[in-house]
């Protein structure tokens, strides 16, 4: 256990995250059992009052858990210090085997309480609230989620120890020998490049024809989805080698560095932002037939396209400026 | 797009005027977050300075220092171990170090007493720190009188007094000749208290180290690295210690917000009230509750963190000095190097405006949702 400020802070926001997502749980699932918008009663009113709360709650949800998911690598990067043979997040992380679990969780539900978000704001345009039940059905996969990071986040600050000077010193080289070297599996870089750009151009493509005639927004979101995978690939596997200009340097969480102008922040806010959209179109497809959304949903469709067309362009720009100027060049 | 964001300003428009209608009640909200955030952005500004003045300082610490382990306590090591080794492949260099503690009965301060090899030092004169040279009034000329093992007196000439830029390291220290250091403690000839090597590649610093401990089993290598670490962890775990004892105090403040959240007055159900029956949403209002949170948020945040920086970086932290400094009759006094990095404001952030945020969501969707005329009817 370390207790430090920002191990603290973690940990209180993680209590938070889960206690609130489990009290909007329980209204969702209270409201989605007892929904009926044509009564008036009390229940009903009550209910429907409640959905400004749980809907509340998810937002600042999702804004806590971005700054979150920031502040753990960094603290992560900050701690690497106190274990000896770790030289970055990578080995932080690698400590014991909570670490990654808790970070890739951590994504995965941002990615949920934005797409949950998404549905919020569409089923708000329609005066009839027509997704409510897919929302709070969606709700109920997202909290037990969020408990779940805040169980793996627990088990692993508790299972941390820094390597400190002990009375007798012979036991930390015997560890050193075993050092958390934090070598991420990469993937060959000339493959990953052809995905990478491929997968940017057929996401560009859909896009484009999504966002002109407003069809095939499944084979866009899947697009954006996959590309998404991708790019996180390629990041360890080829993008941050031109960025640090080292042939074997793969760390996906130095590129926040002061050192290389924290471009990461600006590469990983872009593909977040990107992905959550693009899925989010995705999972409005099925309501573009819902009575009161028809006037309504494909223009936010469009929209989201549009975000993700703008964010993935970017995030393709830097990788492309970075490769032509880079000091590295790969054969 | 224009019109939602002329929809936020006119809110917030709104939202300041009511704050202001509101003074007194606000006030004292704003000042009790003040001091919340005051207190806890000093801490943790307080031990990060601190942390980065250890880490500079170590940073001209010797690579490895060898300590000769006896019955578990550190004893003199043999100097024929610095010739043995000095032949391990790797070793650029290693220096026998002779240094000590004198107890000063005059004022109840204790020295950092060191053999110097410097020949510019004369044989019975000697080197101070200036918090040596204040604690005995000593000026460069004058003769330092010190009690030797058997009570014999030892006379030693100031020879020069050193820059209190280098306080924190050496305010409290005594360099003098070898034979001077020999003679003041009686320290038996071919011993020194510990070996300094310097490496010359980095990375084989841990192999060099297994190397001597394994060709002397009785030695404890220590190296830079692992003093570092230690240091770290140990200003870490000050601050949460601290952090954690705080932790009262940021409860009571969360459950007075929430008290503050929850208790509405008259005026203001009234004023919701009225919003509402002119057409205002409960998005709207909630907005506005939004926008109140952040603007007492931020003003509080800010000006806690301004007034911090000041207590800390300005007046030394008087408040916590005690607590994380550590102690001693001849602390040197140092002005800390204000640094404030992004990391310990987002820390602070998280530990101050987040729970508040969370502690007042349900009081403002209560306020919000209060129908116009059970509202007015208060």
């Amino acid at each position: 256990m370390i207790l430090q400020p920002a191990v603290l802070a973690l940990l209180l926001i993680a209590l938070l995250v889960s206690g609130m997502g489990m009290y909007a749980g329980y209204y969702g699932i209270r409201i989605s059992g007892a929904w009926a918008p044509a009564s008036g009663s009390e229940l009903q009113l009550e209910l429907e009052r409640r959905t400004y709360l749980v809907s509340t709650v998810m937002s600042y949800i999702l804004s806590f858990e971005l700054m979150s998911l920031f502040l753990f690598i960094y603290t992560a990067e900050e701690l690497h210090t106190l274990f000896a043979g770790a030289m970055c997040a990578a080995g932080t992380l690698a400590v014991n085997s909570f670490g990654y679990p808790t970070l890739l969780l951590k994504i995965v539900n941002f990615l949920l309480a934005g797409v949950w978000l998404i549905v919020n704001y569409v089923d708000n345009k329609g005066y009839d609230y027509p997704l409510i039940r897919v929302k709070y059905e969606l709700l109920n996969l997202v909290v037990p989620l969020l408990v779940l990071e805040s169980v793996l986040l627990c088990a692993y600050f508790a299972g941390v120890k820094p390597d400190i000077i002990t009375s007798c010193c012979g036991s930390l080289f015997s560890s050193e020998s075993g050092s958390y070297s934090g070598d991420l599996a990469s993937l060959p870089h000339l493959p990953m490049q052809i995905a990478f750009f491929s997968g940017m151009a057929i996401t560009t493509a859909s896009g484009l024809f999504f966002y002109v005639k407003v069809r095939a927004g499944y084979l866009f979101s899947i697009a954006t989805a996959s590309t998404f995978l991708i790019s996180a690939a390629s990041i360890i596997s080829f993008i941050c080698l031109y960025i640090y200009e080292l042939p074997t340097h793969h760390c996906p969480f130095c590129l926040l560095q002061k050192e290389y102008g924290y471009i990461g922040y600006v590469l990983y806010a872009t593909l977040f932002c990107g992905a959550v959209a693009g899925i989010g179109v995705g999972v409005l497809m099925p309501f573009r037939k819902v009575g009161s959304l028809v006037r309504v949903l494909p223009a936010i469709q469009r929209r989201l396209a549009l975000v993700t067309l703008l964010c993935y362009l970017l995030f393709t720009a830097i990788v492309v400026w970075k490769m032509a100027f880079s000091a590295l060049k790969l054969g | 797009m224009k019109r939602s964001l002329e929809r936020h300003l006119n809110i917030l428009e709104f939202t300041l005027a009511s704050l202001l209608r509101r003074r007194g009640k606000n006030l004292s909200l704003l000042a009790m977050y003040l001091l919340v955030v005051f207190i806890l952005a000093s801490l943790l500004f307080f031990v990060a300075a601190l942390k980065r003045e250890a880490a500079i300082i170590l940073n001209d610490a010797p690579d490895m220092i060898v300590q000769r382990l006896m019955a578990g306590r550190q004893d003199l090591v043999p100097v024929r171990y610095a010739a043995e080794i000095a032949q391990i492949r790797g070793v650029a260099a290693v220096r026998p170090r002779y240094w000590g503690y004198y107890y000063d009965t005059l004022n109840g301060a204790n020295y950092t007493i060191m053999a110097s090899d410097d020949p510019a030092l004369p044989p019975e004169s000697a080197a101070i720190g200036s918090g040596v040279a204040k604690a005995r009034n000593l000026k460069v000329g004058d003769l330092l009188p010190l009690t030797s093992y058997n009570r014999a007196p030892v006379m030693l000439e100031i020879h020069s007094i050193f820059s209190s830029s280098a306080d924190l390291i050496a305010a409290d220290t005594i360099l003098m000749p070898p034979a001077d250091f020999q003679k003041l403690f009686n320290f038996p000839n071919s011993q020194a208290t510990d070996l300094a090597v310097s490496v010359r590649n980095p990375q084989e610093l841990p192999t060099v180290a297994a190397k001597i401990a394994s060709q002397y089993p009785d030695s404890r290598p220590i190296l830079k690295r692992e003093i570092q670490r230690t240091y770290q962890s140990i200003f870490d775990w000050r601050g949460g210690m601290t952090l954690m004892v705080l932790t009262s105090a940021l409860l009571s403040f969360i459950i007075f917000a929430w008290d503050k959240g929850t208790g509405l007055s008259a005026e203001e159900r009234k004023e919701i009230g009225i919003l509402k029956s002119i057409g205002w949403e409960t998005s709207d209002v909630l907005l506005l509750k939004f926008w109140e949170g952040i603007v007492i948020s931020l003003t509080a945040f800010l000006l806690g963190v301004v007034l911090a920086y000041g207590h800390v970086f300005f007046l030394s932290a008087p408040l916590f000095a005690q607590a994380l400094k550590g102690w001693s009759v001849l602390y040197p006094s140092f002005q800390l190097v204000p640094v404030v990095d992004l990391y310990q404001i987002t820390v602070l952030f998280f530990l101050t405006v987040v729970p508040y945020t969370a502690a007042t969501i349900i009081p403002c969707w209560r306020a919000a949702t209060i129908d116009p005329d059970t509202a007015m009817r208060y």
